[in-house]
């Protein structure tokens, strides 16, 4: 991603932002609320209108008709049909992707809803509903993921599993974007990007931003990186 | 084009109008009662009924489509399912052909009880052959879908939405003819009504009510309500956008 410049509303939302996300890691992507993660994913995604700068992705221009395939998304809001059940949704998404029944029961396993996967989604608690959502970016196989907050209101134990989940993915080569408010989360991703007011503050791995800032909780990183700008 | 992409999205489409009973009982219960109060508004001038209740029949679908469509596809832009799709392999023909199909089978389905009810209890009579009736009214209900899927760019809620309803179908229907002949309204009425794809439509519905002929007027207002078709879903297709703001 080279010089990406959005501009949303009147607001100028990302400047000048130049970055690269390694393949086959989990990269967390940080940042206070309004600070442009949202944007940036939309941006990799190639559903954000920008206003100037490249984005490629997996080798080709963002927004290419054969990345469709290659890369899973999941909005900040749980975007799936409230008034279908957990398994139609999925299969409705499989279909469009061509991907097996198999992997529609599977994805519901991975995201624990196995118990929830004939329920109709308008009916399910929020954080059940953000599941599922993220469930449909599981189908077919994405070499990218790019999650959008999608660990937000689950209780610590479900969060564990699908970190955990993330870095199965990651392991077997998958690249995985994924944003979060919560600085424990970020723990838990090989690569970090903190972003602040639409710049990217610092990058690197976990360890190498509290070398660089000499603060242990990454919390305290992120407030020194703050202060020393 | 995928064929499989557009059978997934009419099935989904028609899954979700089953959750929705209350809504498939309101699309195929009001135009019965309304044919049904028209025939006893009128029952002391029959022929009033004969006349319009006809054109009536294949009109309904129209609105019912258009209110239905343009809150469905609003939905569909403001849950963010249609940023997801617009992210997935499915082409915006895909979508909208898919769209288009399951309105189809819920307009073949009202257009087919709303006869039954007409002409079976209610002595609808209509010179033309009765299915001529039926095609008329899936086509525009084809033709409502598409307004709608273009109003829904439009709407920011579902109430704007519905209150395109009054906007966008009320005036067509006044000007189609059905309540008074074009030829008895002021001049810039008439070319008001010469630009609005219902006037077509209730041309031809009126030629089959009275039993042709079938010349080249009929096949001309019906080729003109076919191309509206097309037109509203090609620019409901522009409206659809990859990336937004
Ligand atoms: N649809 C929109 N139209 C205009 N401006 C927008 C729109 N969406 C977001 N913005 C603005 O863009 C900025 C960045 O928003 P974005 O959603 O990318 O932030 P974020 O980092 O994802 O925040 P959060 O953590 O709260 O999700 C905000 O200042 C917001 O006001
Ligand atoms: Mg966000």
């Amino acid at each position: 991603m080279r010089d990406l410049r959005v501009v949303r509303g009147r607001a100028v939302v990302l400047e000048r932002l130049s970055l690269t996300v390694a393949r086959g890691v989990v990269t967390g992507l940080l940042g206070p609320s309004g600070s442009g993660k949202s944007t940036l994913m939309r941006s990799i995604v190639g559903v954000q209108r920008v206003a100037g700068g490249t984005v490629d992705v997996l080798g080709e221009p963002a927004g290419a008709p054969s990345l469709r395939r290659r890369i899973g998304y999941v909005t900040q809001a749980p975007s799936i049909y409230a008034d279908l059940t957990v398994r139609e949704n999925l299969r409705y998404f499989a279909r469009l992707l061509n991907a097996s029944l198999e992997q529609v029961d599977e994805a519901i396993e991975t995201v624990g809803l196995g118990r929830h996967a004939g329920h109709v989604v308008g009916r399910l608690s929020g954080g059940e509903q953000a599941r599922a959502s993220l469930a449909t970016a599981l189908l077919g196989s994405p070499e990218l993921l790019v999650l959008d907050e999608p660990t937000v209101g689950l209780d610590p134990l479900l969060r564990r599993d699908l970190w955990d989940t993330f870095q199965r993915l990651a392991a077997a080569g998958k690249s995985l974007l994924v944003s979060s408010h919560v600085m424990d989360e970020a723990e838990r991703c090989d690569r970090l990007l903190l972003l602040r007011g639409g710049r990217l503050l610092a990058w690197g791995t976990p360890a190498e931003l509290r070398e660089r800032t000499h603060a242990q909780a990454l919390d305290d990183v992120f407030l020194r990186l703050i202060e020393a700008q | 084009m995928s064929a499989r992409a557009t059978w997934a999205t009419a099935v989904r489409v028609l899954a979700q109008l089953r959750r929705d009973p209350r809504t498939i009982l309101l699309i195929v219960g009001v135009p019965c009662l309304l044919e049904t109060l028209l025939k006893e508004i009128y029952s002391g001038r029959p022929a009033v009924f004969q006349h319009v209740g006809g054109p009536l029949l294949g009109l309904f679908p129209f609105v019912s489509m258009f209110v239905v469509t343009s809150v469905t596809m609003l939905r569909e832009r403001v849950s963010g399912t249609l940023e997801r799709l617009m992210s997935m392999p499915i082409g915006k023909l895909d979508l909208l052909t898919g769209y288009a199909s399951a309105f189809a089978v819920m307009a073949v389905a009202q257009a087919t009880l709303v006869s039954l009810l007409a002409f079976g209890l209610l002595d609808l009579h209509v010179a033309g052959p009765r299915w001529g009736v039926v095609t008329l009214a899936v086509g525009n209900a084809l033709l409502g879908m598409g307004l709608g899927l273009l109003v829904s760019a439009f709407a920011r809620s579902e109430f704007q939405a519905v209150q395109f309803m009054p906007a966008v179908v009320l005036p067509q229907f006044l000007l189609s003819g059905i309540l008074v002949a074009r030829h008895d309204m002021a001049r810039w009425l008439q070319i008001v009504s010469d630009v609005l794809p219902l006037t077509y439509a209730y041309d031809a519905l009126a030629g089959i009510v009275r039993g042709g002929p079938y010349g080249g007027r009929f096949v001309l207002d019906v080729g003109i309500t076919a191309g509206a078709v097309l037109v509203a879903l090609a620019l409901a297709a522009v409206t659809l956008r990859r990336r937004t703001g």
